[in-house]
């Protein structure tokens, strides 16, 4: 037998290596599980010194989030029995909720802007990936150059232009001028990333559709596309984290109307001292919508990062 | 069924000349061949007439109708591809009838025409296989069923059975040739083999360069090549040329080679200077008698024949003579060929001579 040849690994040598991959997934998850529990810690849990891992959860810091809330005197919480749970923890701080917070609507604004400017760059970016695949397009190499500029400044050097551009076009501050945006800046890595995988898929499926008695246009959205699935699928999600996680146009272009959550959740430490478990319950309930995303991509992801590896 | 009319046709991809001027017509149910080596214009010739490219000047008429310029999908012509291109992402059934789906034809009806084509493809049981896991043959058959489904005027076959290793090809290759003679559909396949081609096709277009070298039936082909490069192409192993310089006159049957007379087929026009005195290795023969000697430098046993390479005044050949005459390395033996077998050439354009034995042929070509 040579050296290469491939033999089914010992069982300690399965061992060690299920404890390295185990090892290194709990050093990455630990800022994820540290965000999550401080969500349930007291403020005061929070910033305890030497850390607590051990503690009385409390949804306080959920509560914050989602609610402002007033100090009121005495007689007037005698008067005012609390209503409901989220009522009583915030009554030993004299308290009392006098309404929702804007973080529903800052999340809904990230939810709109994210999938939307995804959609759109996706939409967008596989018929130009097409056409750049498959068509004798003029100047090719330097439109594809011209399109990967975009994303070859820091955002700090358009900002101003841009921050002009949309006032003068009534843009600023708006969900379509944020998925615009956000999906000029996703395009170039969209047509990029989707014209390797297109150029993957043998010209000849889309010649036998062709044959087949179908059009051109027909043979790219029931042939081409069903094979382009992975790439786009992969795609997709590095375009909803990029809009999903977008700080530094988001904090300047927007304010009272389309903020997102990034720039949103950083606000709350300054309502009432330092309520981390408030920001850390924000942060957690920011993460869930790219996790279920990734989730349901997720067959598609592996295959798309491991794409070309293997020849078929 | 149709009768295929290619018109000086010429394809250029910027400023490479793919196909040059090219003519040549496929008559109704013939199985037509494309043959020549890789980069030779026989694809793209091939994927001209199925519209998957348009020919930069000429015309393509089938059953009279000029189709040059039209779009694949109406043509009505079918293709089966290299690496069979069967849609991945739907099993065998789907497959053979995406293009009945796209004529609008009723689901009972195109259920009942994929079962009729997969019985006649031996496939029935293969139906609803996702096409991932298919053996080769079997997703040749799949490519065939597609192709056949709709009882296109044409079939265009590229390379069909390129993919195929070479026990399964010879099995595949009768059973197309079966298929086409069942169903009688005029069918163009490219191939650079040319067992292959002179195995199956009734006629051949032999390609070189972007020209179209020859045009006729595998024997005319065979043996009345008109041009040195189809000699060379055509044949295992190729004809031999012996290279020499001289003179002949229309009506001549003799040339002067190497000091000897030998005999030739009577030509019909003349030449001077360089010339390749061509024959094919079942044309030689050796024989004591002669006195055109030659000196053996090997021999390959091949069962009934034997491969026997020589060294002669004229350079290098190769004759197949019966495996059971003894030869040996080194040992010097008289040549004599079969006269009216014998083509000459003219070495500047490599353009064979005139003669009786090729002179119906090249009139037509």
């Amino acid at each position: 037998m040579s050296s290469f040849s491939v033999t089914e690994p010992s069982n300690r040598s399965k061992w060690i290596a299920g404890f390295l991959v185990i090892t290194y997934a709990l050093i990455t998850m630990i800022p994820l599980v540290w965000i999550l529990l401080t969500g349930f810690k007291s403020p005061a849990d929070a910033i305890s010194y030497p850390p607590k891992v051990v503690f009385d959860p409390t949804l306080e810091g959920y509560v914050n989030l989602f609610t402002t809330r007033t100090r009121q005197t005495q007689e007037f919480l005698e008067a005012n029995p609390p209503q409901n749970w989220a009522d009583e923890i915030v009554r030993q701080y004299d308290m009392v909720i006098v309404g929702p917070s804007k973080f529903g609507e800052r999340f809904m604004n990230s939810v709109i802007i994210g999938f939307g400017s995804t959609f759109l760059s996706i939409f967008l970016g596989t018929l130009a990936a097409y056409a750049f695949s498959r068509f004798k397009v003029p100047l090719k190499d330097d439109l594809l150059f011209f399109i990967l500029s975009t994303r070859m400044m820091p955002p700090v050097a358009v900002a101003i232009p841009i921050f002009l551009m949309f006032r003068n076009l009534g843009l600023s501050d708006t969900h379509l001028g944020m998925i615009l945006l956000y999906t000029g800046v996703n395009i170039s890595l969209a047509v990029w990333l989707l014209k390797g995988f297109i150029d993957e898929i043998p010209r000849e499926y889309e010649e036998a559709a062709l044959i087949d008695g179908y059009t051109r246009f027909q043979a790219f959205y029931k042939v081409v596309l069903p094979q382009a699935a992975t790439g786009i699928a992969s795609t997709a999600i590095f375009c909803l984290i990029f809009a999903w996680n977008e700080y530094a146009f988001a904090v300047l272009l927007t304010s009272a109307n389309a903020q997102t959550a990034p720039p949103f959740i950083p606000t709350i430490i300054g309502i009432g001292g330092l309520d981390w478990p408030a920001v850390a319950a924000g942060a957690t309930i920011f993460l869930i919508p790219v996790m279920i995303f990734t989730i349901l991509m997720r067959k598609h992801l592996l295959r798309g990062i491991t794409f070309g590896a293997v020849r078929k | 069924m149709a009768q295929i009319v290619v018109k000086n046709v010429r394809k250029m991809f910027g400023d490479f000349t793919a196909v040059r001027e090219s003519s040549f017509t496929i008559e109704d149910g013939e199985f037509f061949m494309l043959l020549g080596p890789s980069g030779c214009g026989k694809t793209t010739t091939l994927r001209m007439i199925a519209g998957l490219e348009l020919p930069t000047s000429g015309e393509i008429y089938l059953d009279g109708e000029e189709i040059s310029q039209r779009p694949p999908s109406e043509r009505d012509i079918a293709f089966v591809f290299q690496m069979f291109a069967l849609y991945p992402h739907m099993n065998v059934r789907k497959n053979i009838s995406y293009p009945l789906i796209s004529q609008g034809m009723p689901r009972a009806a195109v259920k009942a025409k994929v079962e009729e084509v997969a019985g006649i493809l031996g496939i029935n049981d293969i139906l609803d296989s996702p096409v991932g896991g298919l053996s080769g043959g079997d997703r040749q058959r799949v490519a065939l069923g597609r192709a056949i489904v709709r009882e296109p005027k044409a079939f265009m076959m590229d390379e069909p059975l390129g993919a195929l290793d070479a026990e399964f090809r010879e099995h595949m290759a009768e059973e197309l040739r079966a298929l086409h003679d069942r169903m009688g559909a005029t069918t163009v396949y490219v191939t650079h083999d040319q067992l292959e081609a002179m195995q199956m096709g009734d006629k051949i277009v032999v390609m070189n360069n972007a020209v179209i070298e020859q045009f006729g039936t595998p024997q005319e082909i065979y043996d009345k090549p008109a041009t040195m490069f189809v000699a060379d192409f055509i044949g295992s192993p190729s004809m031999n040329f012996l290279p020499f310089e001289g003179k002949v006159e229309p009506g001549s049957e003799m040339v002067r080679l190497n000091g000897h007379d030998e005999a030739v087929p009577r030509l019909m026009e003349g030449a001077e200077g360089d010339l390749v005195f061509g024959v094919r290795p079942e044309h030689v023969f050796l024989s004591d008698g002669s006195e055109y000697r030659a000196r053996v430098l090997a021999a390959e046993y091949l069962g009934t024949t034997q491969i026997v390479t020589l060294q002669s005044p004229n350079g290098e050949l190769k004759a197949r003579i019966d495996a059971r005459e003894v030869v040996n390395p080194g040992e010097s033996v008289g040549l004599q060929f079969r006269s009216p077998a014998v083509t000459l050439f003219e070495k500047s354009t490599g353009r064979a001579l005139r003669s009786a034995l090729n002179d119906e042929v090249l009139s037509n070509g």
